[in-house]
Formats: structure tokens, sequence, C-alpha cells
């Protein structure tokens, strides 16, 4: 009967299956690795922390910002970046190509021609490139 | 289990499900699931952007003037075909045919326009980046209107001269100009258009401009109005009673709309579009020409000569849609626009060349997740029952709701 009784439970809660059912078999991380930062980069040269100019939402082109310090925590001047990303579960990109356009202050830079089209988990990553060397941020973003 | 237990887990199914019909909402969803119904309801739309690459978008002179150009067949090479003759005001400006007949037959489906004002990019492959510039696409179009600029300049002067000038200024002197020129024509009349000089070509092309102008003027007024499922989704995530609005078959489609069938993954936001190009692996047709969508209108958007950099913009150092736009890239190719789903059931038939007859094969399609063509679908296999379909379809029907066109738009400063 239990089972029954979950069954009803189900119907009239809508404990439906929530989880959807997604081609590319890619786990969305914990909770704990989501957020605006700040994030390390991989193999550690840089830290990072997003500013978006407004909340984040689907559908609209956006500018962020973005903060990179060194390990030291002193801001990082004069990097050049490239930015990707997209959604692993769905194994699409993003549908922009957004660009760093500028330094706004120091170790503070501008990224332009930020778009996600749906809501769900988006990565974003930031190759930051300076003489350091080069090194990745990903970012998990809930839109 | 004995036929006892039987009996009695089927009675309690029934019960859970007179129960949920009985509440027909609330409780039925996650706070997750209820967070995605307010998004996709017409109520989370936000109020209409401004249009700064055209300076009389919001100007209710130029929204009626552009009323009258829409369902004017005087801008046509035959004299029968206006905008109206494929965008039906009584069909959502739609036609209800699988490949639009202007003066020809074109090789794409016709686009409804509600909300399209909205959407960066216009046509099935994107390749106009304003209402105004996609107007003129089919001014243009050999199978379409199949006009050229000077006789559309012509109908301005002869029939709508005084209200044309108290938007845009004095006509040109038309005297000296060819009845039939345009860079777009047929070969006498691209070479009538190039023995004009610049500054008449110039003239001549701001009016044809201002045509598509005040055509958008009228167009971007153009919107969907509240369904079924609106009422539905707007009760149930302020708490109020959804009895009866959704019938449990279409409440299980919803469900699996923002659920297993991952619809959402394209169809989403309050005009259940995310406005960009997919590949779905629909079929191509044999009797249709080879067409790789958004490959190729990423790189025609760049290079038209209407888009949001040219001359003819009233915005030309803002326009972050082109600045960020992603062309030459593989997931483009035979990509399409993602319509909206809003009235869809009233809009057989299907796909960007009307492929599919009905709903039930488009669901069919999406389920199977067929090869593509060319490129690479974006689809998988969603395993869905027959029932599962039919709820879906039941679903997709409750987004019927009105078209309006909202001739109230008060003028605001664009720019």
């Amino acid at each position: 009967m239990a089972g029954a009784v979950l069954v009803i439970a189900c119907l009239t809660t809508g404990c439906s299956v929530a989880t959807m059912m997604l081609g590319t078999g890619a786990k969305r991380p914990a909770i704990t690795e989501f957020g605006l930062g700040p994030r390390t980069s991989a193999n550690r040269l840089y830290t990072a922390t997003l500013e978006p100019a407004e909340a984040l939402k689907p559908r609209r082109l956006q500018s962020v910002r973005i903060t990179v310090v060194d390990s030291s925590g002193l801001p990082v001047e004069g990097a050049a970046m490239t930015i990707g990303g997209g959604m692993p579960q769905h194994g699409h990109g993003l549908p922009t190509r957004p660009r760093m356009t500028r330094a706004v202050a120091a170790g503070t830079y501008e990224i332009e021609g930020v778009r996600f089209n749906m809501g769900g988990w988006w990565e974003f990553k930031v190759t930051i490139a300076t003489a350091r060397g080069e090194d990745t941020v990903t970012f998990n973003l809930s839109l | 289990m004995s036929a006892n237990r039987l009996l009695i887990v089927t009675a309690l199914l029934v019960s859970g499900a007179v129960l949920c019909a009985a509440t027909g909402g609330r409780g039925l969803w996650s706070a997750s699931q209820l967070e995605e119904l307010q998004s996709l309801s017409i109520a989370a739309l936000e109020p209409l952007p401004a249009d700064p690459t055209n300076r009389v978008a919001d100007d209710p002179r130029a929204a009626r003037l552009g009323e009258r150009l829409f369902f004017d067949q005087a801008l046509s090479a035959n004299g029968k075909v206006a905008c109206g003759t494929c965008h039906q005001a009584e069909r959502d400006f739609q036609d209800g045919i699988a490949l639009g007949k202007g003066v020809g037959t074109t090789t794409r489906r016709t686009m409804p326009i509600a909300a399209t004002s909205r959407a960066p990019f216009l046509f099935w492959d994107g390749r106009k980046d304003s209402l105004w510039a996609q107007a003129l696409g089919p001014l243009e179009s050999a199978v379409e209107h199949g006009g050229t600029r000077t006789e559309y300049a012509r109908v301005i002067a002869q029939s709508y001269r005084n209200e044309y000038e108290e938007l845009f200024g004095a006509l040109p002197d038309l005297s000296s100009v060819p009845q039939f020129a345009g860079p777009n024509g047929d070969r006498s009349e691209v070479v009538e258009w190039w023995a004009l000089n610049d500054q008449q070509r110039d003239a001549i092309t701001g009016v044809f401009v201002n045509i598509g102008k005040a055509i958008a003027a009228y167009e971007r007024r153009i919107e969907f109005g509240p369904s079924r499922f609106d009422r539905y989704a707007d009760a149930v995530t302020t708490g109020k009673s959804a009895e009866g609005i959704l019938s449990n078959n279409e409440i299980a489609g919803l469900k699996l709309f923002i659920g297993k069938a991952r619809c959402t993954q394209c169809h989403n936001g309050p005009l259940f579009t995310n406005n960009e190009f997919h590949n779905t692996g629909v079929p191509a047709l044999p009797t249709l020409p080879a067409d790789d969508g958004r490959l190729t209108g990423s790189a025609a958007v760049l290079k038209d000569e209407f888009n949001c950099r040219s001359r003819w913009s009233d915005a030309r150092s803002n326009c972050a849609e082109l600045d960020y736009l992603v062309t030459n890239d593989h997931t483009l190719e035979r990509a399409f626009k993602v319509p909206s789903l809003r009235n869809v059931a009233a809009r057989a038939p299907f796909m960007h060349a009307g492929q599919f007859a009905t709903l039930a094969e488009v669901l069919d399609h999406y389920n199977r997740a067929p090869k593509a063509v060319a490129g690479h679908t974006e689809l998988t296999p969603l395993r869905l029952s027959r029932d599962e379909r039919r709820q879906l379809e039941a679903f997709l029907r409750t987004l019927d709701g009105p078209v309006l066109v909202n001739r109230e738009r008060q003028q605001k400063r664009t720019r």
C-alpha cells in the first residue's frame, strides 16, 4: 500500500519528474558551485568576480563587469579575455559572441553582448591572458 | 498484487486525479515549476522596447499611414498584392498555406506578425534586424510584391503625399524618374536604376525606407492578448482558484511541455520563443532549393543595405545585436527561427516551409528526432507515448488567444 500512497501523494502535490532527462548526460554541479564569484581559475592563476549591470535575465542582451585579481589578491591589469560557455546539459554554446570591450578600473573589465536564451544551468567561461599566463575561470550560473 | 489490492490502488489513483481536477491548481506544481509558469504568462511580457533605428516607430501618425500602406495592393507589380495579402488580419496575419503566394510563390511559409517587434532578427533565417528593414524585403522580391523603388515612390506621391510629407518632409521630384527602376528588379529595372544619379537614387531609396518605417510603426502595435493558459498560470501563481480553466489533459500537457518534452528549451518566456535559430532536423522539400537557414541569414544581415548600422538607420552607433552576432558557425546550418507558440493551433501548416500539416505531425517529429538533412539536429528522441503527445497537443491549444492591434499607443520619444 505504501506504493499506492506515494502515487497519490505525487498526484496531489505534483512531485513530477522535474529533473529533465537531458541528452548530454552532463550533471548539474552542487548549488555551492553556482554564483557570480569570486571563482578561481582552473590553474589557480586568477580569481574573478562578475558584476552584471542588472540582474541576469533570459533572452536579454546584457553587459557584465568582471574583476580579476592574482593569487596574492592584487588587481590584474592589461588582461586579454575570450568569452565562451553554454549549456552543458543541452550541448549548445552561447547564442552570442560576447567580448571584453574595455578596462573600466584597475583589474575591472566590461564584457558586453552577453545573452542567455533560456532559464537553467549555464556555464560562463572567461579565459584570461596576461604575462603570467592564460587560465580559464568557469562560472556556473542559474538563470 | 491481489485483485482487491489492485482495486484499492485504482480507486485511490482515481480519487487522487479527481482531487487534482477539483483544485485544478497550485498544489500540482513545485516552486520552480510555478516560477516557470509565471515566466511563460503573458503578464511577464515587458513593455514594448523602443526601436531607436526608426524615429517614427511610436508616432501614431506613422502607424496610421503604415496601416493603410500595409493593406494597399497598389504597392505591387500587378496591383493585387499587399502585405495583408499573405499577412491576413483575420488569420493572425498569416495565410494558412505552406508557401507564401504573392505575384509568384515563395520558398518559405508566411510568418505571423504579432509581437515580432520584440525579436532582434526577422524572417525564418533572421536576415533582417528591424521590422522596417524586414518590410522592405518582400516589396522588392520578384515573387512577393514584385515592384520597384520608383513605382513605390510614385504611389506615395499619388496617394499619400500629405500624410507622408507631414512625417518625413518633402517628397523628391519624380518627374524625370523612370516608372520601373530599382536595384533588385529585373534586368531593365536595374539598368534604369543605375542610370539615375546618386542624388536621385538616394532620394528614392529614402522614400522606400520611410514606407518600411511607417509599416513597422503599424506592425509593432500588433500584439498577443491573453489565452486560457495565461488565466491558468496567473491563477496558480497568485494562489487563486484555477478550477475549470484547464482540463486534466491540458494540465498534463503543460507539465510535459515544461518537463519531459523539453519544449521550453527553445519555446520559453511569455512569447514561447527564445527568438533564436535552431536546427531541429525539419525535412527539406525536394521541390525547393537547398536552404541552409541561419547560416546564410546571419551573413546576410551583416551586409544588409538597411541594417542597424546602415545610413538609413536612425541609430547607427547602437547596434549591439550585430556587434555580438554569431556567424559562420556550424550550429547555424539549417537553423531556423523559433516561432512563438501563441495561437499555434490556428497556424497550420507548420515549420518554415509548411512541412507538417498538423500539430500531431509536429509532435511526432520532435518525438522521433530524425537526423537532419544538413547540419546537426539539436533534438534527441523524447520517447513520449501517444497519450502524452495528445496531452501536449491539448495544452498547445490552450495558447489560443486574440491578436490585438493597439491603435492607442501613445507617442514616446525613442531617442
